[in-house]
């Protein structure tokens, strides 16, 4: 139990928490929780435990959940960096209809964001940058005035400087995009390769927006000739001619020469794609593929084999004078004596379609390619806020949203295994909603003389037998907004016991369901629930083996009762 | 919430072992985590670890861990829990065990491990957090500190010739800090003494024109008490210090800081009057104020380097310029690859300058204010394929000279000009003996980078 206050307050609090009666009367616990915000004397420990509580809190109306924001701003405010989080946290779970009152916090939060990210803590420093990329993907422009402060230092360990680096991309604009270009190209001639290449990578990134600027700095670090900074300098470009054709005059210019100082697998597969398919524009082409077929005997990589094989095949449809020999001989080679059979295959392939003919090879080799520009490719646009705010505050923006997936799935499997009751006196399972809609469903037995018989089991075809034979005693419609959950409606029918027999799955038009029920004087309701392709009505069919009017409206009445409770809690 | 808790030592030898929850395979986590540690890929980070596959015990283990003076302090959680919280637990863990240790480190752990797991048991309980006051803990732990050698007074330089009063007296040494805080000792004289540091970091990058490129400065003030809890103290900040870029105080310029944040003890009722703070401090460390400066320092930079370098005859000139006085500066700059040998001319025989790791060390230990240093380097570079030679002057570095990094101390000046005027304490329920009060200013560099 965390240290909440003095004995008596706690004593309180922890009876008034897991009664039932309070829960259940909306403002005792309404008051409750107004109480344990206002402890005054909490410690930062007990701070941040009360705001991790109230995340399950669902406040009842606007009004409150204003009143309940102005209570916590001191927390935002706080010299603890983990109740200013937490704050943050709940502010924007709480808010989550009001997307300005989210940008609002997220403002407020800036500064003590910052303010860890150049922390004398690495730790401290590194999680804070991997919640401000988080922030990135919702708020691009939200650091783009701060960008000097990611601007690595000398004596930061590898794994800052590269989130730093991942975070300059990520808020580039109009007005900084000069200095942070500046900044990342005195990155790329860094003593460490790693940090050097993903500057570069970074770069290229950038690149997408802001294409000339970017080539420009590119073709100039070609003119180094370092061997690690060109490989990825031409894998870079690779990616950009997809991307942004308007560049592609350019990288060819820059490309002669590069050639020299590439001896890793990805750096020559870049380069001789970029060849094959812009050859055309590049004079020396041929001849440094052929360099590459020249030499393809002790060539180590079959990848390089394989991209060899397509630009050759490629440029010889331009430039079938200067490719002829050197594709034969590439061809031979492939077919005849090499020895990873991937190769050998497309060689084949390659030799196959040639004997077809040219123009057929040119049909098939130039058919239209989609368009990158329409965004396959690119990342995804800007998440909304309430994607990730549960996530804010946890470890999973530190992994990484990919990463904590795996994670979770293997915990997932694990956690079959024995566990820990949960001793926390706060831990109520499920959300803290006081209960209404379970409240409501369950006073209407209480009103009607329907009682319905729980744990009916009616197999489906007795319900389609009696389904046909009966006549439709009562059809209702009811009026119906927008998408919800099959499994939320045969739950809350679960609890009045109506059974479900068949439900369409979510999404399905038209929507169907049918269920069952039955009172303990043994009369059968049968209802099928027709939810109209328009989407705005539900109709309800109502079929009773026995007629008895009263009974009927009861059970319309349960039924109406459930499905408006589900209405209300989706909205 | 908290399943283990345990302190490495930097080599990985297991000093500390705590067990909350019962839930996890054994004393073998260690072992796990320092392998993991060492085994990690360059480009992952360290702080937050997890275990996929292996044993059942061990898998979906969070390790998140600080480093505090060489050890590793590290806590295991299989639940998504707030990672600036856990890392708040640990520092606040390694201040509350150097405030009852004495200092934090490989020795004096392993000679109060009693004492550590007695804290333990009393700040975490099944695994959350009770309280890291130390008022609260004080009333629980029973167990004295050991330390290696006993606090003596003769061990202060001040104690001159028949106890009369020397210059020295001014200036306690710096280990006086270093003995347990909250010991119950009933040596009084001891006692009274707190020490407020006024410590700034600076990061700068200048360009190779010389031009500012960025500067920063990370401000705290930390306050080190000695004194019974109850004494109610009071700061005066200068008097013109302003917050923010609208607020103006003063006459001048001012004392201008971005943005401040204080400890939650603090007591802002005439901050915003007079710059006045007041607090009654537990005993212990704290720090007191933070704030952040960027991109507008009131006084000149202290250092400027003027690097010419000629690239035909492999020589390079360095010319050092600072201006207050200053400790400790160390200039480092990376070569490239292949240079073996370096003869030098320096200004200065106490300097010295080697070659170690592919890059020049020039150490000055102490360096006067105002004054200007230089030396000759000159180096042999084997040729290495440079730049083509269209055109490009000979002027140009080479690639692999790398920027400059300076390394160093100002001792007495803070680079935002901010002071502290006073330091009152109100109330003294020990008596007779006055309390000794060090304040002292201290900028040092955090990352300190000149391009050439």
């Amino acid at each position: 139990m965390p240290y909440l206050g003095s004995e008596d307050v706690v004593k309180e609090l922890k009876k008034a928490l897991c009664n039932p009666h309070i829960q259940a009367d909306r403002l005792r616990y309404r008051n409750v929780i107004q109480r344990v915000i206002r402890m005054s004397k909490l410690d930062q420990w007990g701070q941040a435990e009360v705001l991790n509580f109230l995340l399950r809190y669902q406040p009842r109306s606007e009004e409150e959940l204003f009143d309940i924001l102005n209570l916590l701003d001191s927390f935002l405010k706080s010299g603890s960096p983990g109740v200013v989080m937490g704050a943050t946290k709940l502010f924007l779970i709480l808010a989550k209809k009001f997307p300005h009152v989210q940008t609002d916090v997220l403002v407020r939060v800036k500064g003590p964001l910052l303010a860890a990210c150049s922390s004398e803590s690495r730790e401290l420093c590194f999680v804070a940058l991997c919640h401000v990329r988080q922030i990135l993907h919702s708020l691009p422009g939200h650091f783009s005035s701060h960008y000097k402060k990611f601007f690595c230092s000398y004596s930061e360990p590898h794994y800052i400087k590269l989130q730093k680096v991942e975070v300059l991309c990520e808020l580039v604009n109009d007005e900084n995009v000069q200095q942070v270009l500046e900044e990342l190209r005195g990155y790329c001639t860094d003593v460490s390769a790693d940090f050097a290449q993903a500057a570069i990578f970074a770069i290229g990134s950038i690149a997408r927006t802001y294409t000339d600027q970017c080539v420009q700095i590119l073709t100039e670090l070609l003119g180094l000739r370092q061997e690690h900074i060109t490989t990825v300098v031409v894998q870079t470009f690779r990616d950009l001619v997809w991307l942004c054709p308007q560049c592609t005059e350019a990288v060819c210019q820059a490309l002669p020469g590069c050639e020299e100082n590439i001896q890793d697998s990805e750096g020559k597969q870049a380069l001789i794609w970029l060849l094959g398919v812009h050859g055309e524009r590049i004079p020396n082409a041929p001849y440094v593929l052929e360099d590459f077929v020249e030499n393809v005997k002790s060539e180590t990589f079959p990848a390089v084999k394989m991209e060899l094989l397509t630009a050759s095949l490629r440029l010889f449809l331009s430039r079938p004078a200067e490719c002829q020999d050197m594709l034969g001989r590439l061809l031979y080679y492939c077919i005849e004596e090499e020895k990873d059979m991937a190769v050998r295959d497309r060689g084949l392939f390659y030799y196959r379609l040639l004997l077809v003919g040219i123009d057929e090879v040119k049909r098939i080799l130039y058919s239209p390619k989609s368009d990158p520009t329409l965004g396959l490719l690119e990342d995804p646009a800007e998440r909304p806020v309430n994607s990730w705010a549960s996530d804010f505050n946890t470890l999973v923006p530190v992994y990484g949203k990919s990463r904590w997936a795996t994670i979770s799935k293997c915990q997932g499997a694990e956690r079959c295994g024995p566990e820990l009751p949960q001793t926390s006196s706060f831990a109520a399972s499920g959300p803290l909603i006081p209960e209404e809609n379970k409240e409501r469903v369950q006073e209407v037995p209480d009103s009607g003389a329907l009682m319905l018989v729980p744990n009916l089991q009616l197999t489906a075809d007795y319900f389609e037998k009696t389904w046909l034979s009966l006549k439709v005693a009562h059809q209702q419609v009811l009026p119906w907004q927008g998408e919800f959950h099959p499994d939320t409606l045969q739950m809350a029918l679960q609890v009045v016991n109506i059974q479900t027999i068949a439900m369409s799955r979510a999404g399905a038009r038209p929507w169907k369901a049918y269920l069952s029920a039955q009172d303990d004087t043994g009369c059968l309701f049968l209802t099928e629930l027709l939810l109209k392709p328009e989407n705005s009505e539900m109709q309800i069919s109502v079929k009773q083996n026995e007629t008895r009017t009263e009974t009927l409206n009861s059970f319309i009445s349960v039924l109406e009762t459930v499905i408006g409770t589900i209405e209300e809690i989706k909205s | 919430m908290i399943s283990q808790f345990f302190i490495l030592s930097s080599k990985g030898d297991p000093l500390i072992y705590k067990d909350f929850r019962g839930d996890s395979g054994g004393r073998d986590v260690a072992e796990l985590f320092y392998r993991k540690l060492t085994g990690l890929p360059g480009d992952e980070s360290p702080v937050v670890m997890v275990t996929t596959g292996g044993r059942r015990h061990h898998e979906g283990r969070h390790f998140i861990h600080i480093r505090h003076s060489g050890l590793y302090l590290v806590v295991t959680t299989s639940e998504n829990v707030s990672p600036f919280g856990l890392l708040e637990l640990l520092s606040r863990l390694s201040t509350l065990l150097g405030d009852y240790c004495g200092s934090l480190g490989e020795g004096t752990i392993s000679r109060n491990v009693a004492l550590v797991y007695e804290l333990l048991d009393e700040v975490l309980d099944y695994g959350y957090v009770q309280t890291t006051s130390t008022e609260m803990l004080r009333n629980f732990i029973q167990t004295e500190a050991v330390v290696s050698k006993p606090f003596s007074l003769f061990d202060l330089s001040s104690v001159g010739l028949f106890g009369a009063e020397t210059q020295q007296s001014k200036v306690a040494p710096s280990s006086a800090a270093s003995r347990p805080v909250l010991s119950s000792r009933s040596d009084q004289s001891q006692k009274n003494e707190v020490f407020l540091d006024v410590v700034e970091r600076l990061s700068v990058l200048l360009a190779s024109n010389g031009s500012l490129l960025k500067v920063d400065v990370q401000g705290e003030i930390r306050l080190k008490s000695f004194l019974p809890s109850g004494s109610e103290m009071r700061i005066g900040l200068t008097e013109e210090f302003c917050v923010g870029k609208s607020e103006l105080r003063g006459y001048g310029p001012g004392i201008r800081v971005d943005e401040v944040s204080f400890h939650s003890s603090v007591n802002l009722d005439e901050f915003e009057s007079h710059r006045i703070l007041r607090l009654q401090p537990p005993q212990g460390e704290l720090t007191v104020m933070r704030y952040q400066l960027s991109d507008d320092l009131p006084s000149p930079l202290p250092f400027r380097l003027f690097p010419s370098v000629q690239w035909d005859r492999g020589s390079g000139r360095s010319t050092l310029e600072p201006k207050p006085r200053s400790l400790n500066v160390r200039l480092h700059l990376p070569l490239p690859r292949g240079v073996i040998s370096l003869s030098q001319e320096l200004s200065s025989p106490e300097q010295k300058a080697e070659l170690a790791e592919g890059a020049l060390r020039w150490d000055l230990p102490r360096v006067q204010g105002g004054s200007q240093l230089s030396g000759l380097f000159q180096m042999d570079v084997p040729r290495t394929p440079g730049p083509p030679s269209h055109g490009l002057s000979t002027s140009a570095p080479p690639l692999g000279l790398g920027p400059a990094s300076l390394s160093f101390e100002l001792p007495r000046h803070t680079c935002s000009g901010l002071q502290v005027r006073f330091l009152r304490l109100s109330f003294r329920p020990c008596g007779n003996a006055n309390p000794h009060k060090w304040v002292r200013h201290l900028s040092h560099s955090d990352a300190y980078v000149i391009r050439i």
